[in-house]
């Protein structure tokens, strides 16, 4: 079985965020990059699979300019066998990306696409869904487990009160949810070896898909600041508080 | 032109999350219809239509929808999807799972977790779990959107009058197949419906200690929450998570007890109407954004806010 996984380069998760002065964006130079979180647990993921034998060869992709072969070496040192980039300018809409990666599964004939179920950047949860219904395959979003038998994939998902199991029919697509896996870390011989790793580049033209949206940017602004507050002495003063001077608690 | 939306239900009852999504809808255009899509969800089908607002409900009563899986409930969006110039959906598990096929098999694209509606086809979201806000305008001709219920105040559940109108396709969903449902079984709200919510961080030191929360949330009719220290730690189940890879919620009052508040969890709460902190931490940065700060051990104050209320 061959897993297809994409990887995204997102500013790293410990980052404070800022918005340039000119409200067009969020300021990206000199910040920190690092693999999106829910694509490091995709990863993680397709390697145990391939460690457990249920698959053959995990194929990493990610969609963007050449900076993203970085995180696509980060992949390949945590032990994905190849790696694909699409080379294009960076945040490209989702709609665009769930065409690229949809070709590439096409093309790869990947059993099973595993993708984060949400960038923490554009924060938007939708690509996954998007691949899926491209290729008209089955999907299962939020995974927290993933078992893989008589070509099915039996995924647990996390939904709003609970948990929900599903039997999706290979090929699939599956989005990782946070408790799916906690990632590896790779090792340094490990970085070593994936420098020697395959990484094939591709465009859009080669891939015959047209890139485009319809959607632009008007501004985007730092979110409005929340004053602090007081602090209170004690417990009284505090019902006293939001009994009498917030009305919150009766 | 009308606005088409995918009603959040169980087959038993139209969720509240459906409310606040036809406020969005009413900003756009006055024509706002409800398509609810399960099986033997007469019930709902009630509900929908006494929805104050709602003009017409479509009605997609069959088996074949009874866990409104993705891959089919998304065919029969598109099928119906001509007339519409906005198709939009609540942005809980269910409205995200489905609604980005439906903008894929449209050819358009989506706009997730949209919390102000500016004019008909300018829109406003959350980017980086809320550390900027940006405004999107689209000339798609068919606008899809998910709607952040804390954006929105509801509309009222009843005083409406919608016409019916049953929908016959039923479209298998041949390769995906529900295995069941583990529903956490609680007589207390859920989160993102509570007016009050009383969460626990990494400092609650085990999930045993959760109890302690119990006692207050009885006493305030709140929600029990978590922030993603206390899930990661393993104290209690993801579906408490509030913040950024959580829930989002904005509740009147929201108590947030041993809870440093790391971006990723004051970006699922910081709309909140009050914010309560009581950390032993006088320097953790959720007193920054609290209306009320204690600085307290939680073992010795919560116990005693539980008695003063």
């Amino acid at each position: 079985m061959k897993i297809l996984v994409s990887v995204k380069r997102v500013i790293d998760y410990n980052v404070k965020v800022r918005v340039k002065t000119d409200h067009t964006a969020v300021d990206l130079t000199n910040v920190k990059m690092s693999m999106n979180p829910f694509c490091e647990i995709a990863v993680e993921e397709a390697i145990r699979l391939k460690e457990k034998g249920v698959a053959s060869e995990v194929v990493v992709v990610s969609v963007g300019s050449k900076s993203c072969q970085e995180t696509l070496r980060t992949a390949l040192a945590l032990g994905a066998d190849r790696a694909i980039q699409v080379e294009t300018e960076d945040g490209l809409d989702s709609l665009s990306v769930a065409k690229l990666l949809a070709k590439v599964a096409k093309e790869e004939a990947a059993d099973l696409v595993i993708m984060g179920k949400q960038a923490i950047d554009s924060d938007n949860n939708q690509t996954g869904q998007m691949v899926a219904a491209l290729l008209d395959y089955p999907q299962a979003t939020f995974a927290s487990e993933v078992v893989i038998e008589n070509g099915e994939a039996q995924v647990t998902r996390e939904i709003d009160g609970g948990l929900q199991t599903l039997a999706i029919t290979l090929p699939a697509v599956v989005t990782t949810d946070l408790r799916l896996n906690e990632p590896r870390f790779a090792s340094l011989p490990n970085i070593m070896k994936a420098k020697r790793k395959p990484l094939d580049v591709k465009t859009p033209a080669d891939l015959g898909v047209e890139i485009g949206s319809n959607v632009s940017i008007v501004s985007v602004t730092p979110p409005p600041q929340r004053a602090g507050g007081i602090k209170v002495g004690s417990v009284a003063e505090l019902v006293d508080k939001l009994k009498n001077e917030a009305k919150v608690v009766s | 032109m009308s606005v088409l939306i995918i009603a959040e239900h169980d087959n038993k009852s139209l969720k509240p999350a459906t409310l606040n999504t036809v406020a969005a809808a009413t900003q756009i255009d006055a024509d706002v219809h409800l398509l609810v899509v399960g099986s033997e969800c007469q019930t709902v089908v009630e509900q929908a239509s006494q929805v104050a607002g709602v003009t017409k409900v479509l009605v997609a009563d069959n088996a074949v929808y009874e866990h409104q899986l993705a891959e089919n409930v998304s065919k029969l969006i598109v099928e119906i999807a001509s007339g519409y110039s906005h198709i939009l959906a609540p942005a809980t598990t269910t409205g995200k799972n489905t609604l980005p096929r439906v903008a894929a098999l449209l050819d358009v694209a989506q706009l997730s977790d949209v919390i102000k509606v500016v004019s008909p086809d300018t829109f406003v979201r959350p980017i980086y779990a809320g550390n900027a806000i940006a405004t999107f305008k689209t000339t798609d001709t068919v606008k899809v959107l998910t709607i952040r219920s804390t954006g929105f105040d509801p509309v009222a559940s009843d005083g409406g009058n919608a016409e019916r109108e049953v929908l016959s396709q039923a479209i298998a969903s041949d390769r995906s197949r529900f295995v069941k449902e583990q529903l956490a079984e609680s007589d207390r709200p859920e989160l993102t419906a509570a007016s009050v919510i009383i969460s626990g961080g990494r400092g609650m030191g085990n999930g045993e200690n959760f109890k302690l929360l119990e006692g207050v949330a009885d006493k305030l009719g709140a929600a029990i929450g978590a922030s993603r220290a206390a899930v990661d730690a393993g104290f209690v189940p993801n579906d408490l998570q509030v913040g950024q890879t959580g829930k989002t919620v904005a509740p009147d009052l929201y108590i947030a007890v041993g809870i440093s508040g790391a971006i990723q969890h004051l970006a699922g709460m910081k709309d909140s109407k009050i914010i309560v902190a009581i950390n032993k931490d006088e320097e953790a940065p959720i007193f920054q954004v609290a209306d009320y700060g204690l600085v307290a051990d939680l073992f010795d104050a919560v116990p005693e806010l539980e008695k003063s209320l």
